[in-house]
């Protein structure tokens, strides 16, 4: 049985690691959660990267959620927000992608060319 | 959208983004009378008859970043196709409340989906919003309520990957005993 004793193992362990890290030092991942996201496979997504970081103990990475981002037709859409401030917008996002995106980008420290939105729609204009 | 699961997370995308402090969801399958109810409760602003009278409409939204809302006709047209309806109340400043029902038997009843991971991502909302979750089949019931949980964690966010995964677990058993 899953008991809150059990939970709050969890707590006193991530608040020792909350104490440890300086959370401006690490990525943020936001996930586009309105009905055209939810619609294109948004919940899989986010719940994948979710697993992901706690597989790896990714200590430093923030996953969370936002509303409609305005590119319907392209969605899910993951935002990467690095340490360094800066923003890569990755479009028709599903499992596996999310999967390399944390291997690649956020282990890696590589943007993914070719997921992002900047590139399809740079494939879309020839 | 193919899962139950996924309508109830667009809906309840709607309470979370309504300066709501407790969003509460009941899922009532109830074999004897043949029926499922979907309950979705929140303390939001609300919205004035007029709003009400729009949500309906697959081209009112109050979002700006596009012109056509889709979340409750979706809804509506689902609940409407297996014989049931979708009946929304709500009082501006007090909150909304929406009951979808569902003949269990119809052959259009979409399945339930994924409900583990609609709480989980409503559970990890940006807003801070509290989310209670009560389903109930053939009268038996299992409860998982965001209040509990943060009790228990004090300062720590409740969208820790550790947390979400034990929560994802504490859900599953919860559902398994019910069944």
């Amino acid at each position: 049985m899953k008991s809150l004793e059990e939970l709050a193992k969890i707590r006193e362990k991530a608040a020792k690691e909350m104490n440890i890290r300086n959370e401006t030092h690490g990525y943020r991942i936001v996930v586009g959660m309105a009905t055209c996201g939810i619609t294109a496979g948004a919940r899989p997504v986010l719940n994948t990267l979710v697993e992901e970081v706690q597989k790896r103990n990714l200590t430093d990475v923030k996953v969370t959620q936002v509303g409609c981002m305005g590119e319907c037709a392209l969605e899910p859409i993951v935002e990467v927000y690095s340490p360094d401030g800066a923003r890569t917008t990755y479009c028709l996002v599903h499992p596996e992608e999310a999967k390399r995106i944390i291997e690649e980008h956020i282990i890696g420290g590589k943007i993914i060319e070719e997921f992002t939105m900047e590139y399809y729609h740079r494939k879309q204009a020839k | 959208m193919n899962e139950l699961s996924l309508y109830i997370l667009d809906i309840m995308e709607n309470s979370v983004h309504a300066d709501a402090k407790t969003a509460e969801l009941i899922i009532d399958e109830a074999i004897q009378k043949n029926l499922l109810t979907i309950d979705i409760l929140d303390d939001g602003r609300g919205m004035d008859k007029d709003i009400l009278k729009r949500v309906y409409n697959p081209f009112y939204t109050t979002r700006t970043t596009r012109k056509v809302g889709l979340g409750i006709p979706l809804f509506k047209e689902q609940c409407e196709l297996c014989g049931g309806d979708l009946v929304i109340e709500s009082t501006v400043g007090k909150g909304t409340h929406l009951v979808g029902t569902m003949k269990l038997d119809s052959v259009d009843l979409l399945p339930m989906g994924n409900i583990v991971d609609t709480i989980l991502t409503l559970a990890m909302n940006e807003m801070n919003v509290d989310i209670k979750y009560t389903h109930i089949r053939d009268g038996k019931r299992f409860i998982f309520d965001t209040r509990e949980i943060k009790k228990v964690l004090n300062n720590v966010p409740i969208n820790t990957p550790d947390v979400v995964i034990w929560m994802k677990e504490y859900i599953i058993e919860g559902l398994n005993n019910i069944n």
